[in-house]
């Protein structure tokens, strides 16, 4: 064990007789942005729509009577839109806690739409504890408040933009909840954000 | 036999020839084309959203909803109209409480949330569109009934 150690040790510790400088740096340089580009592409690819639905198809169809799946403007929202952070940092840190939920996956934890259901409300709280802690980020990815016009709002809506949203006391996942999916069993939370 | 044969061929001529004027008529109906058609629908009429409230018919009707209630969830698991207008948050969002009546069994005894009668909103209570009537509504308030049995009267 010690000798293979060792043997690979001399290996990468000394000049390389058979090689050129020139190869080795370009051949690092090609493989780093195959490597780079491969892993991105990979990350990117569990981002897709057709990535996601290829278990969560429930949620789709729910997605799909909401207005963040069909509007006036033709805008709309995916999975990953709303559930993965968009910065590269954030994004890492969120897939490697996805990879508990690849074990969740592959356990079968939640196999079924009745296990689903039964976990509804706690799966529904994570997102609301995560939204909620990081001040509703992907929602103002596409929402930002600065650019809000409040003479188009209704009156309702200004009220409660122009004082709780704008002041910071409130965050937009407080009142918006089940926007794009259906709620669970809402005993017990506060619908109108007041907590 | 011979007169019931007839009787059955001029029974059934006459069928077919109310049949075919009745297909070829632009009958005067409310659906925009001939009973044998499909007729183009109308556009979607705009959901009033101005939270100005309307004036009630009669005392005991319903109010109706001044604003846009789209994808609101009123299910055995969410009520999203008493998000608001609950007895709990009404202070915070100033919406009309529901009335006490909601509140009430069948027996006329009071319950500490909403009656199991009373849950589903838009059983009673509905939006008001910009749509413009077929027909001309012709309901007299009942004032205007007593300001004419009135005047017209002894």
């Amino acid at each position: 064990m010690k000798a293979l150690f060792l043997k690979y040790w001399r290996i990468i510790s000394h000049p390389s007789k058979h090689y050129s400088l020139g190869f080795l740096s370009m051949g690092g340089f090609v493989m780093g942005i195959i490597f780079w580009g491969g892993f991105n592409t990979a990350m990117e690819f569990t981002n897709t729509e057709m990535f996601c639905t290829s278990c969560h198809e429930n949620l789709y169809a729910e997605l799909q009577n909401t207005v963040h799946f069909t509007n006036r403007s033709g805008v709309r929202a995916i999975c990953s839109s709303c559930h993965v952070p968009h910065d590269w940092t954030d994004k890492i840190a969120r897939k490697m806690q996805a990879s508990k939920e690849v074990f969740a996956w592959v356990t079968g934890s939640i196999s079924t739409p009745e296990k689903f259901e039964a976990r509804r409300r706690t799966l529904a709280e994570h997102e609301w504890h995560r939204l909620k802690a990081n001040d509703s980020l992907e929602c103002r990815n596409c929402h930002q408040f600065d650019y809000m016009d409040f003479t188009v709002q209704s009156t309702r809506a200004v009220n409660q933009h122009s004082t709780a949203l704008a002041g910071g006391d409130k965050t937009c996942i407080d009142c918006h909840k089940g926007i794009a999916h259906r709620l669970p069993d809402m005993s017990g939370v506060d619908m109108a954000g007041l907590d | 036999m011979k007169a019931l044969k007839t009787l059955i061929l001029v029974a059934s001529v006459a069928v077919l020839g109310a049949t075919a004027v009745t297909a070829s008529d632009t009958t005067a109906t409310l659906r925009n084309g001939p009973i044998d058609r499909e007729a183009s629908a109308p556009r979607f009429a705009k959901v009033e959203n101005n939270d100005i409230k309307r004036k009630r018919a009669y005392p005991m009707q319903p109010p109706t909803i001044p604003h846009k209630i789209d994808g609101y969830q009123v299910d055995l698991r969410v009520n999203r109209c008493m998000a608001c207008h609950s007895r709990r948050v009404t202070e915070a969002t100033q919406a009309p409480m529901v009335s006490v009546t909601h509140y009430m069994d069948r027996d006329g005894n009071f319950l500490a949330d909403v009656s199991p009668r009373r849950y589903f909103c838009e059983q009673c209570h509905v939006t008001q569109t910009d749509a413009r009537p077929l027909l001309e509504n012709q309901f007299v308030d009942i004032d205007e009934l007593l300001k004419a049995s009135q005047s017209g009267g002894h």
